[in-house]
């Protein structure tokens, strides 16, 4: 059985209003324990309004979110119980963090769980250490700091809930490139530790071929493509269509088949494609 | 959820009511308030309606829309409706039990004066439904322009209504934000005591008053560095021109407030 699964999964918003707007409709999706999902799509194409339904924050205007088998709606106390089995890291999420000090921020979610003080703390300092938050960090003010800190300490504060599915919305979004490799890790971290699952809203394509098992790709309120990282990056025009694209890296290979060279179609991380001009070369395979 | 509240949101359009001069509208809303308020008797009152309806109609603003913005005041409503209905002692008793009097007279004021209210509502309404907040400050800013002569900054706050105008729908968009980002971490706004409330409320005051204060600078800079200085010497974009559909319309607003005064003579027995 899917862990987390929707069936034709509809929300209009303002509906009856002059601003009336299908954000998705008729959405099938499921995804099983230690999974980890991307969700590609250009923007307002209804990836957002989708995540936002998986935890219950919105209630969906036709459909079902069911996790572990049962409907998130169907009564308050496991609407609140999903909530925290399934933990969304909006975008952006540094902006939600109010506390006085670090640790304080991580511990509101399991605060809010009503856990033992004990396994709070037990739970904080685990959440911190798949962050990269450590000792005196943690009692700063959220406020001090640095951007790449501050998004991480927020991931710590969903983390900290020990969601089985973690949801998040761009986490990499304005980062410098080591902050986004460190925001990856620590979300591998989490998975590992806990064979989480794991659904990642993302532009990155470089990332998100390199990490996940399975793209879902939306397009106006509908999911358009699913598949794995070669399967979808290997429908380079319709991505183009679409406004997204391929990884460069398969970009580049595709160009270099063009040019006559055997390079295999489903190239799109650097070093696949270093290993397909290695063995084009008759080098052996590079550990 | 906080988008579903319509209070003073702009409903675009290109109907007439749309298009009047932002100016004359403003003026028209006056002359409506005080034509409301001149009213007396069913027929006054009859008159006020049928100009309501008639904006309404001309504007296609519709009766969903128009009840919506009503929700959030409908207390006042009640609270008038039932303080005069106990509280106006007239002569003919309906209802009469210990304390409690009711009289012909107090539901008839209490009728005239719910509807007073709802038609003020929804009148005021309309004109925020129909123009845009900059119009509207425009509108304002030359209206009031008289007044700098005296000293009055008026420019200055002009802009600050129209930056704060421009930022409610964003404050909101953010609100909302914050509040799933928080309810996502388990917290509850919906039930427990008023303490327990109170307290929910601080997560989401905190992170907004931030923002918010961060958006400031942010637009103060980015008004800086195109030069903006106040408004001495900047001309508009947009100067503002009153058409023959502004003139009919001054017209028929004032039409409307000496019919009041006639049908305020105008009475069959107590209504």
């Amino acid at each position: 059985m899917a862990l987390l699964k929707t069936q034709n999964l509809t929300h209009t918003y303002s509906a009856g209003t002059p601003f009336e707007r299908v954000a998705i409709s008729g959405i099938d999706f499921s995804v099983e324990q230690g999974e980890y999902v991307g969700i590609i799509g250009a923007t307002g194409s209804g990836k957002s309004t989708f995540i936002q339904h998986l935890n219950g924050l919105i209630k969906p205007t036709s459909g079902q979110v069911l996790f572990a088998g049962r409907d998130i709606h169907e009564s308050k106390s496991y609407t609140r119980e999903s909530r925290f089995k399934v933990g969304l890291v909006f975008q952006y999420p540094e902006y939600q963090l109010f506390e006085a000090t670090v640790f304080e921020d991580i511990a509101f979610g399991p605060k809010n769980m009503k856990l033992p003080e004990d396994e709070v703390k037990e739970r904080v300092l685990e959440a911190a250490g798949f962050a990269g938050l450590h000792g005196a960090l943690l009692e700063k003010s959220p406020f001090e700091l640095s951007g790449g800190e501050k998004r991480r300490a927020a991931i710590a504060g969903v983390i900290a809930m020990r969601p089985e599915v973690l949801i998040l919305d761009e986490p990499t979004a304005g980062l410098d490139p080591r902050g986004r490799e460190e925001i990856i890790r620590n979300i591998m971290n989490y998975k590992n530790a806990h064979n989480a699952t794991i659904i990642m809203v993302t532009h990155d394509m470089e990332e998100i071929a390199r990490s996940v098992d399975r793209i879902v790709l939306f397009h106006s309120g509908k999911v358009t493509l699913e598949g794995t990282p070669a399967q979808i990056f290997a429908e380079n025009k319709l991505l183009g269509e679409l406004g997204l694209s391929a990884p460069k890296v398969t970009l580049v290979a595709e160009r270099l088949r063009e040019l006559g060279l055997d390079i295999h179609r489903d190239v799109f991380t650097v070093e696949g494609l270093r290993e397909e001009l290695r063995r084009l070369r008759g080098e052996p395979a590079h550990a | 959820m906080l988008k579903d509240i319509t209070l003073g949101q702009f409903f675009p359009g290109n109907t007439i009511v749309h298009r009047l001069d932002p100016r004359v509208k403003l003026l028209l809303t006056l002359v409506y308030i005080t034509a409301l308020f001149i009213a007396q008797g069913l027929l006054g009152y009859i008159l006020m309606l049928a100009v309501l309806l008639t904006c309404l109609s001309l504007s296609k603003i519709g009766p969903k829309t128009v009840l919506r913005g009503l929700r959030p005041v409908i207390i006042i409503i009640l609270l008038t409706v039932i303080l005069n209905v106990f509280f106006i002692r007239g002569e003919t008793v309906l209802f009469e039990w210990r304390f409690i009097v009711i009289t012909r007279e107090g539901l008839v004021t209490a009728g005239f004066m719910a509807s007073r209210l709802i038609m003020l509502i929804i009148g005021t309404f309309l004109l925020t439904y129909t123009t845009s907040p900059i119009a509207l400050t425009d509108g304002l800013e030359q209206m009031l322009n008289p007044l700098k002569k005296i000293k009055l900054p008026i420019h200055e706050l002009a802009m600050m209504m129209s930056i704060a105008l421009r930022f409610i729908p964003t404050l909101i968009e953010e609100t909302d934000k914050i509040m799933s980002a928080q309810k996502a971490r388990g917290i509850d706004f919906e039930t427990g005591g008023l303490i327990s409330r109170a307290r929910a409320v601080v997560p989401l005051i905190i992170p907004l008053f931030i923002s918010a204060f961060r958006r400031a600078d942010e637009l103060a800079t980015a008004m800086e560095s195109r030069c903006y200085h106040g408004g001495e010497g900047r001309t508009r974009m947009k100067t503002l021109k009153a058409a023959w559909q502004d003139y009919t319309a001054l017209l028929l607003g004032a039409g409307i407030i000496a019919a009041v005064i006639i049908l305020r003579n105008v009475s069959f027995g107590i209504l």
